[in-house]
């Protein structure tokens, strides 16, 4: 694992990685999606908007899980001070948010006709908003240190403190009352049919290749940011 | 008394809102990458 925390390394694995994950996600991702749209029968209770299932779930795994990664990069940066480490968290940021907002979204769209109301203070959905506000606060963060020049350290221990939502998220629909359904997956159990659950890992999976092919993308693009940075510096103080 | 509510519009409106948020995504992240590795080539050129 420490191997692939030099930044040469990591490069040359993830020039071919990048576009392989972006594709094959794309695929399954399509795959699972047309076979929910137009294969999947109407649910007894839901009706047809149980399709909105293989983008709401996916996308909601996917939130919490950029914050857990975010959350273990910075653990590792903090500890053994891999620089790669810290890109690591910065580039799960922006994808985490994107998922989160598409969860919160479609979540929001999903209530309207089956709840009868497009938002509720409950647990759940207000972790999950103050989940998308840590992913702004996050991004902000490490952007100002990097352009201020302060050390990564501060967004690190941003980013391991902020794991403190995820559990609440996951626990939240046990914990409190809500509108929102307890969980219907867990270890090794499923409440959703097998009809409805074959293409809801296939989107899970296809939504997760294209999460670990966004995040490859936008480190790529931060070292590359930093090492021009570096050269432009170098030159600079040569010339002088 | 019951809304009358078409299933239908909220499926599509979810579907346009995660595939497009989601393709959206790739294609900032692609071609932000991109950019950054052409600065880089071209801060070692000069």
């Amino acid at each position: 694992m420490h191997g692939f925390a030099n930044p040469k390394r990591f490069l040359a694995l993830a020039s071919w990685l990048t576009p392989l994950l972006l594709v094959s996600g794309l695929v399954l991702t399509a795959g699972a999606l047309f076979w929910g749209f137009t294969q999947v029968p109407p649910d007894r209770l839901m009706g047809e908007t149980v399709r909105i299932l293989f983008i709401h779930v996916p996308t909601a795994w996917l939130g919490m899980g950029g914050w857990t990664a975010i959350a273990i990069s910075s653990l590792v940066f903090l500890v053994w001070r891999h620089p790669l480490a810290a890109i690591a968290a910065r580039g799960a940021a922006v994808p985490g948010l994107i998922f989160t907002l598409i969860c919160l979204a479609t979540g929001s769209i999903w209530g309207r006709p089956t709840w009868g109301t497009w938002w509720v203070w409950d647990g759940r959905l207000t972790s999950m908003l103050v989940l998308a506000f840590l992913y702004v606060a996050y991004i902000a963060l490490a952007q100002s240190a990097e352009r201020e020049g302060v050390s990564a350290r501060i967004p690190a221990i941003f980013g391991l403190l902020g794991a403190v939502n995820i559990p609440i998220i996951n626990r939240s629909v046990v914990w409190w009352n809500s509108l929102h359904q307890p969980p219907s997956i867990t270890m090794g159990k499923s409440a959703i049919d097998g009809i409805f659950l074959a293409p809801l890992l296939v989107a899970v999976i296809g939504f997760s290749l294209i999460f670990g092919g966004v995040v490859l993308a936008r480190m790529r693009a931060l070292l590359a940011d930093i090492q021009a940075e570096a050269r432009l510096r170098r030159r600079a103080m040569e010339a002088d | 008394m019951r809304e009358a509510l078409d299933q239908w519009t909220f499926v599509y409106a979810a579907y346009a809102l995660g595939v497009g948020g989601t393709l959206a995504m790739m294609a900032w992240s692609w071609l932000a990458m991109k950019r950054a590795e052409a600065r880089r080539e071209k801060a070692r050129q000069r």
